[in-house]
């Protein structure tokens, strides 16, 4: 079944277009890989699909609705949350807080302050601290588990291991699969291709604001990924050794 | 004993200014919303008290009770209707709509109540007092504008430390697009504030024209003093803004002891100058965050 199913996506900034007739479908419970260089375009993606950026033309289905023009502030309620790119905790509210304001408007369901500090335990002693003191990975951690107080069906992760240490990455990423198993889709975004592969079902790149390679981690070949990154001319199509 | 009379004296009036700052205190905390009709709103709450209080024959304080949520439902509307237009980083667009209003509104009570100066009657409270020492009396009015200040600033603190409300403010405050992914409503809730805002300055203009006379003209002086109250007690914090309240009035009636000499007007000049020296030492005021 799709959950999300985007069509003729353009989308930008002012004058500046930055996304050319995106179409990406995301099933339920699959975790998508969305990969691309740095201003390819996937921020104004998900962000797009959050509403922080407006549609310009195309079509965003949702669970069978378009919502291309509902309000952002009304799309938590139907189930999207977006990990922003930078984290973007509320400085003035504790941990606790930033948690709690995650549930704000969102749906009933199995995540809440108690079910988060489960999958983020060290978390747990810093909940009433103010949420700058936090660390990189700490406040990584806070902005995932906000996005899970609202029991989001679709959850928008983007470049969660930006500027965090190998090791804090590796152990966000080692919560990826309670998201799934807590009933969310999981739509990722990364500049590293290694990471995304390893947890990803389905992966798509971003090449200047358009899809250029669609398809499975084990059934495209790493040139083809690298030549759609970087947009180089396509291999022959042999496997590469990696 | 004349100086502690002074300073007594000074707490109270602190009170009332506090009062008038909370509100401007408010908007510019969670929107950066600078209202220059802030003192023409007091003043207009002061009016609609009049009209009340000669329809019905209430007495003013009891007034409050249509007044307030009159004002607030005034305040409600015209966020939502006007002033959301001109939110932005930039605080120019607010400054100039409602520098524009605040003229509107001198020019509407010009035409309905006349020039004419007035007063609200509250009878004999108006001149009784507490004598503490032969050279002190506390007066009831007075008295009683600081108790309500401290209470309608402490109930806004609880909201904003305690309730999701409160939370919802701080988070719009700290950045409006994360907030709106929470699933804020910042545009309604920047009308509830201004709907408090105006809630409390109404409060406060009918404490002034409980104590003193007022007429159309006079909300810019109370801008004024309500402004400096904010600075000196710093942008955006609520305690900040009593203290800051606190203070001026103490400044105003300990500069009013020189009076006698220079005659009248060192009171608020001695205001303006403690404004000046906590806006030269300390910008972000006593109990201000740091500026962002
Ligand atoms: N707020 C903005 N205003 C104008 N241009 C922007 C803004 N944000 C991003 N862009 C531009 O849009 C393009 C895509 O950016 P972005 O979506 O952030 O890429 P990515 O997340 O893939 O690095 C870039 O060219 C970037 O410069
Ligand atoms: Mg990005």
């Amino acid at each position: 079944m799709t959950l999300l199913e985007v069509r003729g996506l353009d989308a930008g900034y002012g004058d500046f277009q930055a996304l050319f007739g995106i179409d990406v479908d995301v099933a339920v419970g699959e975790t998508l890989a969305m990969i691309g260089a740095n201003g390819a375009g996937k921020t104004t993606f998900l962000r797009v699909l959050a509403g922080q950026v407006p549609a310009w033309a195309g079509s965003i289905m949702f669970d069978g609705t378009d919502i291309a023009h509902v309000k952002a502030h009304r799309r938590v309620g139907l189930g999207i949350a977006l990990v922003p790119e930078g984290r973007m905790l509320f400085g003035s509210l504790t941990v606790r807080e930033n948690l709690i304001i995650g549930a704000h408007a969102g749906r009933s369901g199995r995540w809440n302050i108690d079910t988060v500090l489960d999958v983020f335990p060290l978390i747990r002693p810093l909940l009433d601290r103010p949420s700058q003191v936090l660390s990189g990975g700490e406040q990584q951690s806070v902005a995932i588990g906000r996005a899970l107080m609202s029991n989001p069906r679709l959850i928008l992760l983007d470049e969660v291991s930006l500027g965090l240490a190998p090791v804090v990455v590796k152990s966000l990423y080692d919560a990826l699969p309670a998201l799934s198993e807590g009933g969310a889709t999981v739509l990722l975004v990364e500049q590293d291709i290694g990471q995304a592969l390893a947890v990803a079902s389905r992966l798509v790149c971003l090449l200047e604001g358009r899809v250029s390679l669609e398809g499975r981690p084990d059934g495209v070949a790493r040139s083809d990924i690298t030549a759609a990154y970087f947009g180089l001319p396509a291999s022959s199509g042999t496997e590469a050794s990696s | 004993m004349e100086w502690l009379n002074a300073i007594v004296q000074g707490i109270m009036l602190g009170g009332l200014f506090a009062l008038f700052a909370t509100g401007l205190s408010l908007a510019f905390g969670v929107m950066r919303f600078v209202n220059l009709a802030h003192g023409d709103l007091a003043i207009l709450g002061a009016f609609v008290a009049v009209s009340v209080i000669s329809a019905t024959g209430l007495n003013p304080f009891v007034s409050l009770v249509i007044v307030v949520p009159v004002m607030l439902a005034a305040g409600y509307a015209l966020q939502l209707g006007a002033f959301n237009f001109t939110i932005s980083p930039d605080p120019l667009p607010s400054i100039l709509v409602t520098f524009g209003l605040g003229i509107v509104i001198q020019n509407v009570l010009l035409e309905t109540y006349s020039a004419d100066s007035r007063g609200l009657d509250v009878g004999s409270i108006e001149i009784e007092s507490i004598r503490v020492t032969d050279a002190i009396a506390i007066g009831w009015i007075p008295l009683i504008t600081l108790v309500v200040a401290v209470t309608v600033l402490g109930a806004l603190q609880l909201m904003l430390s305690r309730t999701s409300l409160g939370r919802a403010f701080r988070a719009v405050s700290d950045d409006p697009p994360t907030a709106r992914l929470m699933g804020i409503n910042d545009r309604n809730l920047y009308a509830v504030a201004m709907g408090i805002a105006f809630a409390t300055v109404a409060v406060a203009g009918v404490f002034l024209g409980i104590r003193q006379s007022f007429g159309p003209l006079d909300g810019p002086a109370q801008l004024l003093y309500a402004f400096e109250a904010v600075v000196i007690g710093g942008l955006g914090s609520v305690w900040g803004t009593l203290v800051g309240g606190l203070l001026l009035g103490v400044a105003h009636t300990v500069g009013g002891q020189f009076e006698v000499t220079y005659g009248y007007g060192s009171g608020p000049l001695v205001g303006h100058l403690v404004f000046l020296v906590v806006l030269a030492t300390k910008p972000s005021g006593l109990l201000g965050r740091r500026a962002e």
